[in-house]
């Protein structure tokens, strides 16, 4: 039993481990100036937990080989060193590791949370409501219009709330079901909800952050690659939860501006 | 039980004198319903508790299966679900919201009445009395109604079966705004989520007194000579977890009273203004979402202690008995659960690294979930010493034992990564999520209960279970849930979310698949539990009849009969006089052990 | 004999007496009321309804799929306002056909459902995409129910008079009415705004005209026998 025991680990484990390394099920390709701080963190995280799985997972499995007989007659032995190099394994290994990672990682969080955006981003204000998103631009004036809930009137497209007929900046607002960015240029997000807890995710952006009804969470990023990308929402906000997306469109300068000009004239 | 005053108590005096004064704690009962259903015999409640986790694990079970099966094929139809619920799955297909139900129930059943029921409340009962050397615990009217609290609970939460908008939908952690402000926010959101809140609050106070009780017996109820030094680690564990519960559970009484007046009375603790749902503005304001999720992860991540620190405890007993070895390390074993225990309440807002908090604190909670990581470290390591250089008993008990070790390091390993708030950016609210808690919960936590059942079975019921049926439970199930929970990772990475009903986005399409996989496994899995459940049913009545101490071991209650009488040790008070490790020694009459109670000086070790 | 002779003459001839004069006055004859609804100032842009994150819908359109809440015609003409009897109607049979509200490429065929009181409504799911109704209704009974894609119709009844909107919690840009009525008699008004109710018996009636957006009117008009009365609306339209 303590071969079959160490055969049946041996065997998850190595197929388990190999499955990571190969990358059979992986990440898609980073498209973030900011994404490769975090990649190469799963990977550093990755490599180290790869070699603890394994290595704990085959030495259970050669310990379990190794004394799985009941033979009375064999002397016992304690582990070298009892308890102690029990602690000091874990003290020095997963406490270095510890150390790296939460040192190098809080530099990444911090390149992407604690930073405030470029001054000349692009600025986009987006909507989280069950269960779609709306994204505004400010439009030819600069300006964002005034929101207001009570003046939400999703029969009619107004979705933000805005008043045009008696606040000029709203009049050209731009609102959208797309969220179209140039590529290269810096774009900060303001994220606010309309009715209850919803999240910004987008796997490619390696960016992930909570839309928190009450407040407003600014969040920013630079795209590097043109291409059609998925938004979607992690946070469980009702029955339409899993079908709550919209496409990120990440197009060159000129194709931006004229998107921009198609949707000013609607 | 008027002494007030905690002292240690070396020589047991201050026992021995109020036993003496409360000569009948409480006699044997008579007639049935003091006998069978109100009973205050911890070893009645012990096996209730049991009792009531065995129908919530498998209604949790079932409700696993139909979620499983509806997100490998969503148009699948379920014959007979359209008579449980005519709304949410007409002509038996599973609607979203109801899909939601069912996954909120089984996580809020499978959290609450299984992980948090069967490990502690149930054998904690029925085990850590006789550990402790004590004829019941410390107010078995407190655990009387402990038990029936808890049962209430349980009774409430399936009634939202039944309402007409269904059971809630928004998760096991019920986050506001959307478990507050009532229908508005769509179908799920009304009578159900407030049965749930009802339910939850009802159970807080359930542990809350069993959490008394276990403190309070194990500080004064040792007998003679049971020293904390020597109490054995399942009772450690039991103990350390009570304490934890009475903190954590203590703050979710409130949040749960919080939210049913938030959604029944008006205010606002957790809704703030403006918020329009069904085209209405909600008549709130005020109030914090976030200060719901600080109450809920204030108690939630302590909870996941509790649910698996009495498998740690289990383990530790079971691994020295089957092992023949004892338990390296014992003290530096404590110290771990104490330290895992006290780190388990400064580490809640790693659920919250992108909930809205300053990003600073993410880099703040970040660092004691990792040092956390070092006691867990430390003790799978000393139960991986353990066996080395043992003589390694293969039993059913001790096959689970050593699953244990195995999904765990599996599990925890994938906390590493969720431990970081860079990468949880990536990893959050994703598959990879699911199968890192379920390998530390669900299975790990599962498996210590398994371990524990086909252990103290024989205790408990006086006749042994079927090795056999055992051993095939613990093949299948152990290589079942690896096919389960380890793809989930892989999907993880992959991005693909979690609490989806459907997988419709494009890049999520492709990983249907496997999904399919794991639904086959999951439900083969689930089939296999078959074979515990024959197991436990036809053992109770005619199993081999146990011995008193068939895997020769050390603790008190092996030193009683299988089952124990009422008052455990039949009106004599245990001495105590050695740990509960000495395995592999050169005992008398050519043991290699020796008991707790044995009047033998300690000898050579072998 | 002769007696008996005379009087059968006289019952033959004063039964045709009476036959002829019934056939020269037949009785009250059904008539109609008729007429146009048509807007003064400017109306509201109807807004493209972009359903990006629903390729399946979007997919269905090969135009833009404009909102529907205020659509004008020819001549200041405003089409689709719900024109009905909403006092003296003397008495509509019961309807038991059922009234059909599609949800089709995310939108809901037809915008605005005329529909009576009891009335039975089929609600139909021809997308790909589940969808939820939820007919926000204040005096009928509020419910909100899902449809996967391929569930069978909803078979719903409203218990009273109402106008309903109706939204799909999925896809926010779906909504719709119910016009829950207590009379047979509406219609709604064409693509140049004409509208024609028939079949009203003589009677003082009052004709009510709903518009989504810009309100309601009503005015009160009597028919005679036969008579084809004509009734106009005209509402003020606003551009936001």
């Amino acid at each position: 039993m303590g071969k079959l025991f160490a055969a049946v680990v041996t065997i998850i484990t190595l197929v388990s481990a190999a499955i990571f390394a190969m990358h059979v099920w992986w990440l898609p390709p980073d498209i973030s100036v900011l994404g490769s701080g975090i990649d190469k963190q799963l990977e550093e995280t990755m490599a180290a937990t790869g070699v603890m799985f394994v290595a704990a997972q085959l030495l259970l499995a050669l310990f379990v080989w190794r004394s799985g007989d009941a033979n009375p007659l064999r002397a016992l032995r304690t582990f070298p060193g009892g308890a102690i190099p029990m602690v000091a394994a874990a003290i020095v290994i997963v406490g270095a590791e510890v150390l790296v990672l939460t040192l190098v990682g809080s530099k990444v969080w911090a390149s992407i949370y604690m930073t405030p955006p470029d001054p000349g981003s692009l600025r986009i204000d987006v909507q989280a409501g069950q269960f779609a998103y709306y994204f505004r631009y400010a439009g030819p004036d600069g300006r964002f219009g005034a929101i207001a809930p009570e003046k939400i009137d999703e029969a009619n497209e107004n979705y933000f709330g805005l008043d045009p007929a008696n606040d000029t900046t709203a009049r050209d607002d731009i609102v959208a079901a797309t969220l179209e960015v140039p590529v290269n240029k810096p774009v900060a997000l303001t994220l606010h909800s309309k009715d209850v807890g919803h999240s910004f995710y987008v796997p490619e952006l390696r960016l992930q952050q909570d839309f928190v009804p009450g407040i407003v969470v600014p969040i920013h990023f630079t795209a590097t690659k043109t291409g059609k990308y998925e938004l979607v929402c992690t946070q469980l906000c009702g029955l339409g939860h899993y079908n709550m997306r919209a496409y990120v469109e990440v197009v060159t300068e000129p194709e931006f501006e004229q998107w921009l000009q198609d949707h000013a004239s609607e | 039980m008027s002494d007030a005053v905690v002292r240690p108590d070396l020589d047991g005096a201050a026992h021995r004198d109020r036993h003496a004064a409360d000569a009948a704690h409480h006699g044997p009962p008579t007639g049935f319903w003091r006998r069978h259903v109100f009973s205050l015999d911890h070893k009645v409640i012990g096996r209730q508790y049991l009792d009531l986790a065995l129908v919530a694990v498998t209604t949790g079970m079932i409700l696993s299966w139909l979620m499983r099966i509806h997100l490998a094929w969503p148009a699948q139809a379920i014959p007979g679900l359209d008579k449980l619920s005519p709304n949410g799955a007409a002509n038996g297909v599973i609607s979203p919201e109801y899909y939601l139900s069912l996954m909120t129930m089984h996580g809020t059943i499978m959290v609450f009445f299984v992980l948090t029921t069967a490990p502690f409340a149930g054998f904690g009962n029925f085990i850590l009395p006789i550990q402790v050397g004590a004829e019941d615990m410390a107010f078995p009217r407190f655990n009387m109604m402990s038990f029936w609290v808890t049962a209430l609970a349980f009774v409430v939460l399936l009634a939202s079966f039944f309402v007409a908008d269904g059971p809630a939908i928004s998760g096991w952690t019920a986050y506001a705004p959307l478990s507050a402000v009532g229908k508005d926010a769509g179908p799920g959101l009304a009578l159900g989520q407030t049965l749930w809140a009802v339910s939850i609050a009802i159970f807080c106070v359930g542990q809350l007194l069993g959490s008394l009780n276990f403190i309070a017996t194990t500080l004064d109820l040792r007998t003679k000579g049971m020293t904390l030094a020597r109490l054995p680690y399942s009772t450690w564990a039991w103990f350390i977890t009570s304490v934890i519960g009475l903190i954590a559970f203590s703050v979710l009484l409130p949040a749960c009273i919080l939210l049913i007046l938030d959604r029944v009375a008006g205010t606002s603790f957790f809704i703030p203004g403006g918020l329009v749902l069904s085209d209405r503005l909600q008549p709130h304001s005020g109030g914090s979402p976030i200060l719901w999720q600080h109450l809920f992860w204030f108690f939630g991540h302590p909870e996941v202690y509790i649910a698996i620190l009495p498998g740690f405890g289990i383990v530790s007993t079971i691994l020295p008995a089957m092992t023949r070895k004892p338990l390296l390390g014992p003290r530096v074993f404590i110290g771990c659960l104490v330290a895992i225990g006290f780190l388990s309440y400064m580490v809640w807002g790693h659920h919250m690294f992108l909930s809205g908090m300053n990003p600073l604190s993410a880099t703040l909670f970040s660092v004691p979930t990792l040092i956390i990581t070092i006691p867990a470290t430390v003790t799978t390591l000393l139960w991986i010493g353990t066996i080395y250089g043992s003589r390694l008993r293969f039993t059913t008990a001790s096959l689970f034992c050593l699953g244990f070790v195995s999904v765990f390091v599996s599990g925890g390993l994938s906390g590493f990564f969720l431990a970081q708030p860079s990468i949880d950016t990536y990893l959050h609210g994703t598959y990879f999520v699911v199968g890192h808690f379920h390998f530390v919960m669900g299975v790990a936590s599962m498996f210590g209960i398994f371990a524990g059942t086909y252990f103290w079975f024989p205790k408990m019921y006086g006749r042994m279970m079927n090795e056999t049926l055992g051993r095939w439970h613990f093949w299948l199930s152990f290589v079942g849930v690896y096919c389960i929970f380890m793809p989930m990772h892989w999907l993880g990475l992959a991005g693909n979310v979690r609490r989806y009903a459907a997988f419709t986005d494009d890049y999520m399409k492709p990983m249907v698949p496997l999904h399919r996989f794991i639904t086959v496994a999951a439900l083969f899995t689930g089939a296999v539990q078959l074979l515990f459940f024959i197991n436990l049913f036809w053992s109770r009545r005619r199993g081999a009849i146990a011995p008193e101490n068939p895997w020769e071991a050390t603790s008190l209650e092996w030193t009683t009969a299988s089952p124990p009488v009422h008052d455990n040790f039949g009106g004599r008070h245990p001495v105590v006089h050695h740990g509960p490790n000495e395995y592999g020694v050169a005992g008398a009459l050519g043991r290699d052990y020796v008991m707790q109670d044995s009047p033998e000086s300690l000898p050579v070790r072998a | 004999m002769h007696t008996k002779h005379i009087a059968s003459l006289t019952l033959i001839a004063a039964a045709a007496v009476v036959t002829t004069g019934a056939l020269r006055h037949p009785g009250p004859r059904a008539g109609s009321i008729s007429g146009t609804v048509t807007y003064t100032g400017t109306m509201p842009k109807m807004k493209v309804i972009d359903m990006a994150k629903e390729p399946s819908c979007a997919a269905q359109h090969k135009s833009p799929v404009m909102t529907e809440s205020a659509v004008a015609g020819p001549n200041n003409s405003l089409e689709d306002v719900v024109v009905y009897i909403s006092a003296g109607d003397q008495g509509s049979a019961p309807a038991t056909t059922a009234v059909r509200y599609d949800q089709r490429g995310c939108q809901y065929v037809p915008h605005v459902a005329l529909v009576q009181v009891d009335q039975p409504v089929e609600i139909y799911n021809d997308d790909k995409t589940s969808h939820n109704i939820h007919p926000l209704a204040k005096t009928n009974a509020e419910w909100n129910k899902s449809q996967p894609p391929g569930a069978p119709p909803l078979k719903e009844t409203f218990g009273k008079a109402e106008f309903i909107p109706v939204k799909c919690n999925i896809h926010p840009w779906m909504h719709g009415y119910f016009a829950v009525l207590n009379t047979s008699h509406a219609t709604q008004s064409g693509e140049d705004g004409s509208f024609s109710l028939k079949g009203l018996p003589p009677g003082k009636y009052t004709v009510t005209a709903w518009h989504e957006r810009f309100g309601t009117q009503s005015q009160e008009v009597t028919v005679g026998s036969g008579d084809t009365p004509k009734v106009n609306f005209t509402f003020k339209a606003t551009p936001y």
